[in-house]
């Protein structure tokens, strides 16, 4: 007798401490990990960090160009929820695939911000972009870099020359006593995906868009010193809005 | 209930192999003291879990560190080169190894190096991890130009060392993995950061007129536009620990990291130094060929040399750079001497 109720009582525990854990009692959905992979390309032929600093990409504007460093940020992520930052480096071939494991199945707007909104621009905030030196100079608002992306490109005397094309929050320094600023962070809305087993979803940047529209990019008239430029910051906020399409899900 | 005495003497059985390994030395825990300014602006350390920091380990690695007993004729040390009184620097361009030959390379400071969060050592980036960076030294040629065997015999005759390793390590044999893990556990314990700047940081020191425009200079990206590699108020390391090529040659004797990785577009780039404690590791860059400051500047506003690889954030090539105003570039200086951090030299806890 007392053998048999211990057994019922053992075989109860282990029941509903298997239950507990899922979100509806007994029905044990798997668990669905849906992987995001930020690819690259250059007009459609895709590239990989294997062909850095060679003169192969031609700009809209027609300059030949190399890629050295090119790294961004994005964050707030809808899949993840609020509140998150991805630096995601091409060069270094890292932090281009984020892994989100604890999601139901169920349809999602798959969206997010290309660098940071300004409520989440903090100076100092994040001790992963401070370590790997992606601070804004406190001159220019701190906060951090949106994107580094720098290389060389032919100008027009035929001689190698750096750019250092990188995105900020727009700044108007003309009163460096009273920065003015306007949030060139922008919203990368990849409209809805219905996710009901493990999925890959890959999120295409077509590099060549940064030069391209609505602001056909002069790399010799604007190629270095651009952070405290105020206008090209917009014009690559501009610009940046038709970089990143939806790839393959599967 | 006859199952339950198997049990509990299964149990009596672990219990005693457990206890009898208790009677070997355990090491105690080192706290290591992080200034509040890395803790609040970086990632942890780098201290792999395996390898955990032991008041025990640390007091050895700084034995061993200082020890000339590590070198083929018991002449040279790790101090030799690298001297608690420059920042672990020798003020020599080239260092002289136990046999009379000279590196290529300029002697490297050691502090925060626990903060290399990629790990690759040396100027050209060739040895991954503190570990594996202490093995070298010994048997290089250039420097200590010894045998590990042979070390490893000599500690092992020595009865001190013999004590030391086994209570640091609860082990009877001394090699060449456990030598240097001890000099790693002591070199990851050398942490400066509290210099006028970082006093500065936390309210407790203020700037001169001169060294704020200074700082402003190295953080201007039209003027010294230094911070995209040398970190930052929100990097207290000033340096990102990547590699470059900043423009100091058009043809490279010293290949750099193309000599490590194969990739000839990695001709010539160097890691970048931190710009702490400059006052006292000159003379500056991997081959030591800059002795002053002003030096290091000049060649940063007028001196660039174009290469295939040189890095695109070295601007105005053509005219050898931004050409900083001779105000500029004595700020500039002023400010890089803010980062003099006078505790860290004399703190008596890394000194012989
Ligand atoms: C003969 C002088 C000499 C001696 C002796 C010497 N070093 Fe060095 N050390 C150097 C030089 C030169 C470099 C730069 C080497 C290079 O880039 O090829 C260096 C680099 C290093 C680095 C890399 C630092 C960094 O930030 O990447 C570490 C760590 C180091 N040494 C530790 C040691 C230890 C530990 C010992 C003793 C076992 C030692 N050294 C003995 C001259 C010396
Ligand atoms: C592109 C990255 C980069 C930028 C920008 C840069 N540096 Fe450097 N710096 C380096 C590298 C890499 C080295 C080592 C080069 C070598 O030895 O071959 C170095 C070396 C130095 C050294 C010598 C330190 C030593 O211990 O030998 C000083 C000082 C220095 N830089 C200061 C500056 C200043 C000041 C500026 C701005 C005017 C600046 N750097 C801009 C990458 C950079």
């Amino acid at each position: 007798m007392m053998k048999k109720i211990t057994f019922t009582l053992l075989i109860s525990i282990l029941f509903f401490t298997n239950c507990k854990d899922d979100k509806d009692c007994c029905v044990f959905p798997e668990n669905i990990t849906t992987t995001i992979n930020f690819t690259h390309n250059w007009n459609g032929k895709e590239i990989t960090n294997q062909e850095l600093n060679e003169l192969k990409f031609t700009t809209e504007n027609g300059e030949k160009i190399s890629i050295e460093r090119l790294r961004y940020l994005i964050s707030n992520l809808s899949l993840v929820g609020s509140n998150n930052q991805f630096l995601i480096d091409f060069g270094e071939n890292s932090g281009s695939s984020i892994s989100v494991t604890d999601i139901s199945p169920g349809t999602y707007n798959l969206k997010f911000t290309f660098g940071l909104q300004d409520k989440d621009n903090k100076d100092g905030e994040y001790q992963l972009l401070n370590s790997v030196n992606f601070n804004v100079p406190a001159m220019l608002g701190g906060g951090y870099h949106y994107m580094q992306f720098d290389g060389k490109f032919l100008n027009n005397n035929d001689e190698e020359t750096g750019f250092n094309f990188h995105a900020i929050r727009a700044v108007d320094r003309t009163n460096p006593n009273d920065l003015k600023f306007e949030d060139t962070s922008f919203e990368v809305d990849l409209g809805s995906i219905k996710i009901v087993k493990n999925t890959t979803i890959e999120i295409k940047m077509n590099v060549a868009e940064w030069f391209k529209n609505p602001n056909t990019w002069n790399l010799n008239e604007l190629n270095t010193v651009l952070m405290p430029n105020f206008e090209a910051q917009k014009m690559i906020s501009a610009n940046g809005k038709s970089v990143f399409t939806l790839g393959k899900i599967n | 209930m006859k199952n339950f005495f198997v049990y509990f003497f299964s149990f009596l059985l672990l219990m005693n192999c457990t206890s009898k390994e208790k009677d070997f030395y355990t090491p105690v825990a080192y706290n290591l003291e992080i200034p509040t300014l890395f803790s609040d602006k970086l990632i942890a350390p780098i201290i792999p879990v395996d390898k955990p920091l032991t008041i025990e380990g640390v007091a050895l690695g700084k034995k061993l560190f200082f020890d000339k007993i590590l070198s083929k004729d018991n002449t040279q040390s790790c101090a030799t080169c690298h001297n608690p009184a420059k920042a672990f620097t020798d003020n020599k361009q080239f260092s002289k190894g136990v046999s009379g030959n000279f590196g290529k390379r300029n002697t490297m400071p050691l502090f925060n190096l626990a903060w290399n969060f990629d790990e690759l050592f040396t100027w050209n980036g060739k040895e991954f991890g503190l570990e594996t960076q202490a093995l070298e030294p010994v048997t290089n040629p250039i420097e200590m130009h010894a045998d590990w065997v042979n070390i490893a015999e000599k500690l092992n005759q020595n009865e001190t060392y013999r004590n030391l390793f086994s209570q640091a390590f609860d082990s009877e044999k001394i090699d060449s993995t456990l030598v240097t893990k001890a000099i790693a556990q002591f070199e990851r314990t050398l942490i400066s950061g509290n210099s006028k700047f970082d006093k500065y940081l936390q309210g407790e020191a203020t700037l001169t007129e001169n060294e704020t425009n200074g700082f402003n200079v190295f953080m201007d990206e039209e003027r010294g536009d230094c911070f995209h590699c040398h970190g930052s108020n929100n990097n207290p390391l000033w340096t990102d620990n990547k590699f470059h090529n900043n423009g100091l040659d058009e043809d490279f004797t010293d290949l750099g990291l193309g000599k490590i990785t194969g990739d000839p577009n990695d001709n010539g780039k160097f890691k970048s130094p931190s710009i702490r404690n400059l006052a006292f590791t000159a003379p500056y860059m991997h081959d030591g060929r800059f002795t002053t400051l002003d030096e290091v500047i000049n060649h940063y506003s007028e001196g660039l040399k174009r290469s295939s690889t040189i890095d695109p954030l070295m601007k105005k090539i053509n005219q050898g750079g931004v050409n900083l105003t001779a105000k500029d570039k004595a700020d500039l200086k002023a400010f890089l001497l803010t980062l003099t951090d006078n505790e860290f030299v004399n703190n008596p806890a890394f000194q012989k």
